[in-house]
């Protein structure tokens, strides 16, 4: 799991809301679709427990968050574990951007909530670039 | 009579987002939680025992818990034991899987047809526990007296 080179993403585990869904359907496209070379998905379980192989990937390098609600579990426990947050994203802002999209379903998402996964993960993905280009940028620098 | 609050059971899932296994626990529990056993059953997430307050923290006095975990790390378990109390049952979705002689699970995004049948045998775990610790702490009916403890 370690591998300093990519990005953690730490999506929420919810399984009471769909944006909890929406949450974890983005982190994959963005893990195994859109940038899969420089990132890995890191379970919030792991976390939870202090997992130390866990633990490293969010503090060798800033995480990404995903949270489906206000409790923002994921943000929360990612700095519970001193782990460093390059930045939090909530399903909720993306919502308010894409009011059309009304995403339905927990164990299997509509089209709307999919569509909604994929604009959060683009959102996701700008993130990223700027983030692997910080930290390419520091080590030229050493 | 008054009515009393019924008794139910509280669901928790490791939800580990890096296995297949992990998404086993997810869609079982929710399986259970809607479907199989929709008015005996309640949930909580995993993380908010740390991200959570007191509330949260109380959950396993308020409820006997049955902690659903993909691997043999056992993050449910042993983080509900760590951060709210001591689950009353739990079931590991990789042991189910060896002791059913089943096909691994594959694909955590989307579960394959291996994935699918491992959720379906631990929802059926799942709901047998339910049933088992209901049955345990069942309030002894109107006008039957208690059995006496051996040794009392």
């Amino acid at each position: 799991m370690t591998d300093p080179k990519r990005i953690a993403i730490v999506a929420c585990s919810g399984i009471g809301k769909t944006s909890g869904t929406v949450s974890r359907e983005a982190a994959y496209e963005v893990t195994e679709v859109l940038r899969p070379d420089r990132t890995r998905i890191v379970a919030l379980s792991l976390l939870v427990l202090g997992d130390e192989a866990a633990r490293a990937a969010v503090t060798d390098s800033p995480a990404i968050t995903i949270d489906g609600c206000k409790l923002a579990c994921a943000t929360k426990v990612c700095q519970e574990r001193a782990g460093r947050v390059g930045q939090a994203f909530d399903v909720m802002d993306t919502y308010r951007r894409n009011r059309r999209l009304k995403s339905q379903g927990i164990a299997e998402l509509n089209e709307d909530g999919k569509k909604l996964a994929r604009d959060l993960a683009e959102e996701i993905c700008e993130a990223v670039d700027r983030l692997t280009a910080a930290k390419e940028g520091k080590e030229d620098n050493a | 009579m008054p009515r009393l609050p019924k008794r139910k059971v509280g669901i928790i899932a490791c939800s580990g987002e890096e296995l297949p296994e992990g998404t086993v626990t997810r869609l079982a529990a929710l399986r259970v939680l809607e479907h199989l056993r929709p008015e005996e059953t309640v949930t909580i997430c995993l993380p908010l025992f740390l991200a959570g307050g007191e509330g949260e923290r109380a959950f396993t006095r308020f409820y006997p818990t049955i902690a659903i975990d993909g691997c043999e790390k056992r993050c449910a378990a042993r983080g509900t034991e760590i951060y709210s109390g001591k689950p009353a049952a739990g079931v590991v979705v990789s042991d189910l899987v060896a002791e059913g002689g089943l096909d691994r699970p594959e694909g955590s995004r989307r579960l394959n047809q291996a994935g699918q049948r491992a959720v379906e045998v631990t929802e059926v775990r799942v709901a047998q526990l339910v049933d088992e610790l209901l049955e345990k702490r069942r309030p002894r009916r109107f006008g039957t007296a208690a059995k006496k403890e051996p040794g009392r």
